[in-house]
């Protein structure tokens, strides 16, 4: 007991650096952000929210982030699937595969925007392509052509972050024993019924994760759309940042900030209570 | 060399809430091997690494060569041990791993050289000094796990089911090759495992433990031929101590139909069940019916090799029988059953505690958990 | 049958050359882009080969105001967030994967609900903090911001690292003769660095690519991805195809170096 005791403090110890770190860095400025958006020199007031609402972006970012993330997440799912179910069945080549498909999870979105640029620009190289075989440009992001905009976003977006999908589908499948699968296959179960009744409800957990995280991270999508599109494609941590650094007002570029977190941990409990896993509260 | 007494020993681990080592005592004379065995969450590991110092009793005392080391940090208690999984380091050579107490005592270098030396040698390790242990086999790396403790001339060599982890021919070969070794050094061993079979055959004292408890201490063989509870009885030997329900009466021992004369011992017993055990071996067999025998039937027949190893239905309880391999036996038949009086122990039903060898009256005589000095 | 399994391997490796076509094609047209000369960059249509690659749009690039000092601020802020976050994540790491102490869930619950905070609800308050202390525009400020981000997963990957390392062995040690710091210094120090190794990747990465937070926390001392994005606008698509490339390359070295322990670092270690 003396020791054992003396064993919790130790362990206190060592999380401490990291608790007071995480505190200061996050509950702290959430503190200070509700303060700058609800409050204003005299008092609370609802009027950066009131200007946040007013703002002529405002309502198109809100739905262009709410589109991105209802059209991105349920291809990205499949994408990724598709790919880690192709590792599975061991191609060859499959490690230098496997690279060029997480090379985007260290690309930052910033640059992921400046690679499809070269792609979609009026004279880049999607036009050059056509050019070559005779069919006339097209200008993809243009403000005019909001559907082409939109879409060359969700490319390049599901080009980058597709990725990290792809290594935590992957890491749940290694989770899941090859018993099981071999078993389902003895029992005479067709390749798409033991994807369908063994693999993916395995796969539950990993999944549940992975749709989290990424509609967290497809919520604060930006810097792709503003190297791709500018303010053309309007969205909401877009809006943040215009608000911040080009209208240099603090207190409506935290009211935005707020609403996407609101969003995020909607999205986020939502998810959870959908996909509660059963096979835990049986 | 030093003996290692632990006293009063209670440890009970947070999630748990019941105790690991409920007040457990007891004590290693200087030089002597004792082995604490037992089923799994028995604690006997607990009250291993208690001796070591990895786990802080609750309550209670442990002291080394007389000196009480309880507060003391594992390194200052001057004992080595022999982990379950080893604990080699894989970043290191066999020849670091061997002298890794050594470098931590800062021994100077020819000394090291000469030590590691010789206890690779008694290893059987010479060759393999420079390899790093992914590069060695179960069997060897366990040899390097004995090695590192040996090499430090500790006072106590403490070891936590260091064979559970090989398979079952290299474990045969080791335990003889440890007793050697452990001879030979004369150390203070406190030696834990759940195979009843190497606590026979590596100790001089038993330690059988049971629910955080000693339930019966004392050398292999008494303990082997006299369990002091139904337990003991169970736990130790191969196939497991026979247990049947008896009825005293009129200086008979009735068993389903059948009777035997009663001993002495069960004179203040009339009228009343006891349980009576009797060992496989101690039970001698026979194809036709002689006055005095138990008359049976053969339910299953499995031979050993060494010996045939019958399982045989006596009225409504079923027991094992150790018969010759010329014995001729097959399923459905009947034999006869006799088993000499001294081999036969007695417990009470309800406390499954052995019956005093004296009648009772004898209020003096010792209580079976105590142990006959070694 | 056989015929089948055929057909289906085929189809199989189709399927993976075209997803490799994908993911690969952005990138070798990034590079071939920002190694062309800014005359064939304006020519149309593009040549799709390198037909004269040039370190012109590079060399420019490079030289343009605000880059070097990006470079360098970038340098400072990765490693400074590496330095911090091992600092102060290996021993909660530590402490997660050694000790059963209450809280510890919690605690783990709280790492990852950190993660679900947006990065940019961090930034802009932040900025008031540091406007208030004096840190704003400093590479400190933006190291503690990336700190922060990268402290969750630093402690979740160290952890995961210790665990691999049997508590047995520290206990040996100490059994013959170690102190607690030696048998961390000399048993479980020596088998955890490469995995430490790969968390400070993984922290330098995240530094590296983060923007938003960067741009809002400095106005002149701005890390490269932050340079680039504020200067988006005004500048020749020359310039913008360079500073991807400087961008991208890094990503590559990054998940070749680290293939062993993807799956470690955002697959398991996530949940």
């Amino acid at each position: 007991m003396r020791r054992g005791r003396a064993r919790v403090p130790a362990a206190v110890l060592l999380i401490a650096p990291s608790l007071v770190v995480m505190t200061a860095l996050f509950a702290w400025p959430l503190v200070v952000g509700v303060g700058q958006a609800f409050s204003g020199p005299d008092g609370p007031t609802l009027a950066y929210a009131r200007r946040m609402l007013d703002d002529p972006y405002f309502w198109p970012a809100v739905r262009n982030t709410a589109l991105l993330v209802v059209v991105l997440i349920p291809i990205q799912f499949a994408f990724a699937l598709t790919m880690a179910l192709l590792l599975r069945e061991r191609p060859r080549f499959a490690g230098a595969h496997f690279y060029v498909w997480v090379v985007p999870l260290a690309i930052s979105d910033l640059a992921a925007g400046l690679v499809w640029l070269s792609v979609f620009a009026d004279r880049g190289y999607l036009n050059s392509v056509l050019e070559h075989v005779g069919a006339g440009g097209y200008a993809w992001l243009s403000y005019e052509n909001t559907t082409t905009m939109f879409l060359a976003v969700v490319v390049a977006e599901l080009w980058r972050s597709t990725s990290l999908v792809l290594v935590i589908v992957v890491a749940g499948l290694q989770g899941v024993p090859k018993d099981y699968d071999e078993a389902a296959s003895v029992f005479g179960a067709t390749y798409w019924q033991r994807l369908r009744h063994v693999v993916l409800p395995q796969l539950r957990p990993s999944l549940q994760v992975a749709l989290i995280l990424r509609t967290i991270l497809a919520l604060e999508t930006f810097a792709v759309a503003q190297a791709l599109t500018g303010r053309s494609l309007p969205l909401l941590v877009g809006e943040t940042y215009q608000w911040y650094n080009v209208l240099q007002n603090p207190n409506v570029a935290t009211a935005i900030a707020l609403v996407v977190l609101a969003v995020s941990m909607l999205a986020a409990v939502g998810y959870l209570r959908l996909l509660r896993d059963r096979t835990v509260t049986r | 060399m030093s003996a290692v007494t632990v006293q009063n020993l209670v440890k009970t681990y947070a999630s748990g809430g019941r105790r690991a080592t409920d007040d457990v005592s007891l004590e290693v004379a200087d030089g002597e091997f004792l082995v604490l065995v037992g089923p799994s969450g028995c604690g006997k590991t607990t009250l291993l690494r208690m001796v070591a110092g990895l786990e802080t009793p609750d309550s209670g005392r442990v002291s080394i060569g007389g000196r009480d080391v309880t507060d003391l940090p594992a390194r200052e208690r001057g004992l080595s041990m022999v982990f379950q999984s080893y604990a080699i380091f894989p970043h290191m050579r066999v020849r670091q791993n061997i002298g890794f107490g050594l470098t931590m005592r800062k021994v100077p270098r020819d000394e090291f050289d000469r030590r590691v030396a010789r206890a690779a040698e008694l290893l059987r390790l010479t060759d393999y000094l420079d390899r790093y242990p992914a590069q060695l086999s179960g069997g060897q790396r366990q040899r390097v796990a004995v090695a590192r403790a040996i090499v430090v001339d500790a006072a106590v060599l403490l070891m936590d089911e260091p064979l559970s982890n090989l398979d079952a021919l290299l474990r045969l070969q080791f335990r003889a090759e440890l007793k050697r070794i452990v001879s030979q050094l004369g150390t203070t061993t406190l030696y834990v495992t759940h195979d009843q079979a190497e606590a026979m055959s590596l100790g001089d004292r038993v330690a059988v433990m049971r629910d955080g408890r000693v339930a019966q201490l004392g050398p292999p063989l008494s303990v082997y031929d006299r369990p002091s509870d139904r337990f003991v009885g169970g736990f130790l030997g191969s196939p497991p101590m026979n247990f049947l329900t008896a009825r005293v009466r009129d200086g008979l021992l009735a068993i389903g139909d059948a009777s035997l004369p009663a001993p002495d011992q069960l004179s203040t017993w009339d009228g009343r069940d006891v349980v009576v055990g009797v060992r496989a071996e101690n039970i001698q067999v026979s194809a036709q019916a002689r006055p005095g025998w138990l008359p049976a039937r053969v339910e299953v027949v499995e031979p050993t090799g060494a010996a045939l190893l019958l399982t045989v239905r006596l009225g409504d309880e079923q027991l094992k029988v150790q018969a010759p391999t010329t014995f001729q036996a097959t399923p459905d038949q009947p034999l006869h059953l006799y088993a000499p009086q001294d081999s036969l122990r007695f417990y009470d039903p309800e406390t499954s505690l052995a019956l005093p060898l004296t009648s009772p009256s004898a209020a003096s005589s010792p209580s079976p958990v105590t142990s006959p000095s070694p | 049958m056989s015929r089948r399994r055929r057909w289906h391997r085929a189809a199989v490796q189709a399927a993976c050359v075209a997803i490799t076509l994908f993911m690969g094609v952005p990138i070798y047209l990034i590079a071939l882009a920002a190694l062309s000369s800014r005359e064939s960059l304006n020519r149309f249509p593009l040549p799709l080969l390198p037909t004269d690659p040039s370190t012109e749009t590079m060399s420019t690039f490079l030289s343009s105001t605000g880059v070097t000092g990006g470079f360098l601020n970038s340098l400072t802020v990765g490693l400074g967030t590496v330095a911090l976050a091992l600092l102060v994540g290996v021993p909660g790491g530590y402490a997660v994967a050694r000790y059963a102490f209450r809280g510890r869930d919690t605690y783990q619950l709280f790492l990852l609900l950190t993660r679900a905070l947006p990065i940019v609800v961090l930034s802009v308050p932040l900025a008031r903090v540091f406007l208030d202390t004096g840190l704003y525009d400093t590479t400190y400020a933006v190291m503690l911001l990336h700190t922060a981000l990268a402290l969750p997963t630093t402690v979740l990957i160290t952890a995961a690292i210790f665990v691999g390392v049997p508590h047995e062995q520290e206990e040996a040690a100490m059994i013959f003769g170690a102190s607690p710091p030696q048998a961390f210094l000399r048993v479980v120090a020596p088998q955890a660095l490469p995995g430490i190794a790969a968390a400070a990747m993984f922290a330098f990465m995240l530094s590296w690519n983060e923007v938003l937070g960067a741009t809002v926390l400095t106005l002149n001392q701005r890390t490269l991805p932050a340079q680039v994005l504020t200067t988006l606008a005004d500048s020749p698509l020359a310039y913008r195809f360079a500073g991807g490339l400087a961008l991208v390359l890094p990503a590559l070295v990054f998940i070749a170096v680290m293939r062993r322990y993807l799956l470690n670092m955002w697959g398991t270690t996530l949940r």
